[in-house]
């Protein structure tokens, strides 16, 4: 067990390409870490930076202190979980978790090797499938094979390429359950790559948002989802998406294209004397005005618009507001999409409200909208005008503290 | 295909006329030498397929009678040397392949389009110029003087078959063994090359049929049973008399050189087909 230092970490490929880009992270021991980003942003290469797969062209890696930029992978003590799972398929199950073991003349008897082996099948039940061949496994098996050969290495880190991308959308949500068990139980620092939300939002301590290799954002899930650093992180953290609605402040009054709306003081001093600002709306701060009771009513705004269409999921319901946008921020929006990976520019404003509300199409409907909530952007630099940094260090903390909480009783229970 | 095994009736019977008509082209030669083998000397002439009377005089001839020397020396020499040139050709090809399937370095172009090119050299514009080197080296007629030239002609091949073989083994096993706390040697040792043996023995017996069935380089840098191989000793049988034909000799020699050849593919056929189908390789 081991804390993790980037010190600007620079991937340079042959082409002059930066695919990392000064990038520093520490790494606690015993934190677990999620690298996340848009496919292409340097994530993969980062994670195989650390693990010794790939050089590194600048910046050092410090492994619990010591540096290990020149180390070859089997040196640095860390064990790996590959998106294909990578498992030696003419070796049994039992044969591929002692892998590790096996390579390592004399460290261990063959006792401690059949012990380590049991223990690990027990943890991750695999125990009826040791004498199987991998090529006989259903996914969620060989997923575990991979991570019982991780596990038995004692190593100072697990790391974890996208792993439960080849896996079903059920059995994914249970290994995700899994994973976020057995790191607690073992309190191994970890680094785990992925592109799904999911996985980044409940697995992390703390979630490092990349884009075309630099740094964005690193912060507890609920920082990045409450207190976004810009319109990247803002847009890329949450699905639905984050609506973004362009308009001017004068005074506590956002003009939109929807309407005028009433804003707190906060935000007023952060959009005064801009051209345009865009306002960062995450669809649940929106309610149906007519389903809430004054007291609610008078912490935000409520104004009317026309459902263009709206969509029953059973525990909630989205319904779809179009809009004219604004030509000035079209740019911005469009350029925001295409760094998400998402397929074009919404004009589109999503609103969750209760899935008792009975909104139609083509409905004019009364909306309330929490205007504590919402963030001011700049179009031009991405920068969050409205970011309360005190406040969301403040989220990563109490993360931080729930995450050793977790730890010590974990460590009670066993005692 | 047992639901529809009506619709395919008339398919099938196509399918096995057109493969009865393919093997009897292929081995109506076979047969026919087979047959020949047996024949005695006054049955050669007549236009029988199969022999009067059947006779062991022809092998016997060349395994116990006055053949003996010749054939059975050649045959020793044949595989000598056919199997040295396999085994150094395959465990050479397997290296380079897998260094030009996983390492990026200058001039992993050069070598495959050398390579491509010696394999399509037309050997008998070779054989002169290394029958003068060779003699005047000391490597005339000797099994090293043979081995050399088979290497050129069984390594192409083993390195455009492995690398190929190598380049569908999938890289992450290789990098999943390095953190496992292997070293390079190891990876390969202990996931790749478990991974590369059916392509290994199907590059081997490739490589092996190559160096067997060689004539030209045989009959030009040999002049005596030091290092002669059995293709080229066919050509100095000699008859009873000199106006006899060796004819019956020649037969059951070609026979028994195809023995081996025949059993090699009955011994690795199954490696070779399990080969690939081992699994677990994808997600």
């Amino acid at each position: 067990m081991s804390s993790i230092t980037l010190q600007n970490l620079v991937k340079k490929y042959d082409d002059g390409f930066p695919a990392v880009n000064d990038i520093s992270i520490d790494i606690e021991d015993g934190e677990f870490i999620i690298l996340v980003g848009p496919s292409g942003c340097g994530k993969s290469t980062l994670l195989r930076m650390i693990v010794g797969l790939e050089d590194i062209t600048e910046g050092d890696l410090l492994i619990g202190g010591e540096r290990v930029n020149e180390k070859a992978p089997r040196e640095r003590n860390l064990a790996m979980v590959f998106q294909s799972y990578a498992l030696y398929p003419h070796l049994t199950v039992y044969e591929n978790i002692a892998f590790p073991m096996r390579l390592t003349k004399g460290k261990f008897t063959k006792e401690e090797i059949d012990e380590k082996v049991r223990h690990a099948a027990t943890m991750l039940e695999l125990t009826e499938h040791l004498d199987r061949k991998p090529a006989n496994l259903s996914g969620g098996q060989r997923q575990r094979v991979a991570m019982g050969r991780a596990i038995v290495r004692e190593a100072d880190a697990f790391l974890f390429d996208e792993p439960l991308s080849n896996l079903d959308a059920k059995l994914r949500g249970q290994m995700r359950a899994e994973i976020a068990r057995l790191q607690r139980e073992l309190n191994t620092t970890s680094v785990y790559v992925t592109h799904d939300q999911t996985e980044a939002m409940t697995l992390g301590d703390r979630v490092a948002v990349l884009k075309k290799g630099l740094l964005q954002q690193i912060a507890s899930p609920r920082e990045l989802y409450e207190q976004p650093a810009n319109l990247f992180v803002a847009g890329f953290i949450g699905s639905p998406s984050m609506n973004f609605l362009p308009g001017t402040v004068e005074g506590n009054v956002f003009s939109t294209p929807l309407g005028k709306i009433e804003i707190p003081d906060r935000a007023a001093k952060a959009g005064a004397g801009r051209e345009i600002v865009l306002a960062g709306i995450r669809p649940e701060f929106f309610d149906d005005a007519s389903q809430l009771s004054e007291a609610q009513l008078s912490k935000g705004t409520t104004f009317t618009a026309e459902i263009s269409h709206s969509e029953w999921m059973g525990n909630e319901q989205y319904a779809y507001v179009s809009y004219e946008t604004d030509e000035r921020v079209q740019d911005t929006l469009r350029n925001l999409a295409e760094e998400m990976d998402a397929d074009e520019l919404r004009t589109q404003l999503v609103v969750e409200v209760d899935a008792t509300s009975r909104f139609r199409s083509g409905d004019t409907a009364e909306l309330w909208l929490d205007t504590r909530r919402m963030h001011l952007f700049d179009p031009a630099t991405g920068e969050n005008l409205t970011r309360d940094a005190e406040a969301g260090a403040e989220l990563t903390r109490e993360a931080r503290e729930d995450r050793k909480r977790d730890a010590e009783r974990f460590v009670s229970r066993q005692s | 295909m047992a639901s529809n095994g009506k619709l395919t009736g008339k398919q099938r019977l196509g399918w096995t006329v057109l493969t009865v008509v393919v093997l009897l082209y292929a081995l109506f030669p076979v047969a026919a030498i087979l047959a020949t083998s047996f024949k005695t000397q006054a049955d050669l002439g007549n236009a029988a397929f199969l022999p009067s009377n059947w006779t062991w005089a022809n092998y016997e001839m060349i395994l116990v009678g006055d053949a003996q020397e010749l054939f059975l020396t050649a045959f020793r020499n044949s595989i000598g040397i056919t199997l040295i040139a396999t085994f150094i050709a395959v465990v050479l090809a397997t290296l380079c392949a897998y260094a030009i399937a996983r390492l990026n370095f200058p001039g992993k172009r050069i070598i495959l389009g050398t390579a491509l090119a010696v394999s399509i050299f037309p050997v008998i514009s070779v054989v002169t110029p290394l029958f003068n080197l060779w003699r005047n080296i000391g490597l005339y007629d000797t099994w090293l003087g043979l081995i050399i030239p088979y290497l050129s002609l069984t390594l192409p091949i083993s390195i455009w078959t492995l690398a190929a073989f190598f380049r569908q083994i999938p890289w992450d096993l290789e990098q999943a063994a390095q953190v496992d706390g292997a070293t390079q040697w190891q990876a390969f040792r202990r996931a790749i090359v478990p991974l590369a043996m059916p392509g290994v023995f199907t590059t081997a017996i490739i490589a092996f049929f190559i160096a067997w069935n060689d004539f030209v380089y045989g009959i030009s840098l040999t002049s005596t049973e030091a290092a002669r191989p059995v293709p080229a000793a066919l050509a100095f049988f000699t008859g009873a008399s000199q106006f006899e034909e060796p004819t019956g000799a020649i037969s059951a020699a070609a026979i028994i050189v195809t023995i081996p050849v025949v059993v090699l593919v009955l011994l690795f056929q199954r490696q070779i087909v399990s080969g690939l189908t081992q699994g677990a390789v994808k997600g």
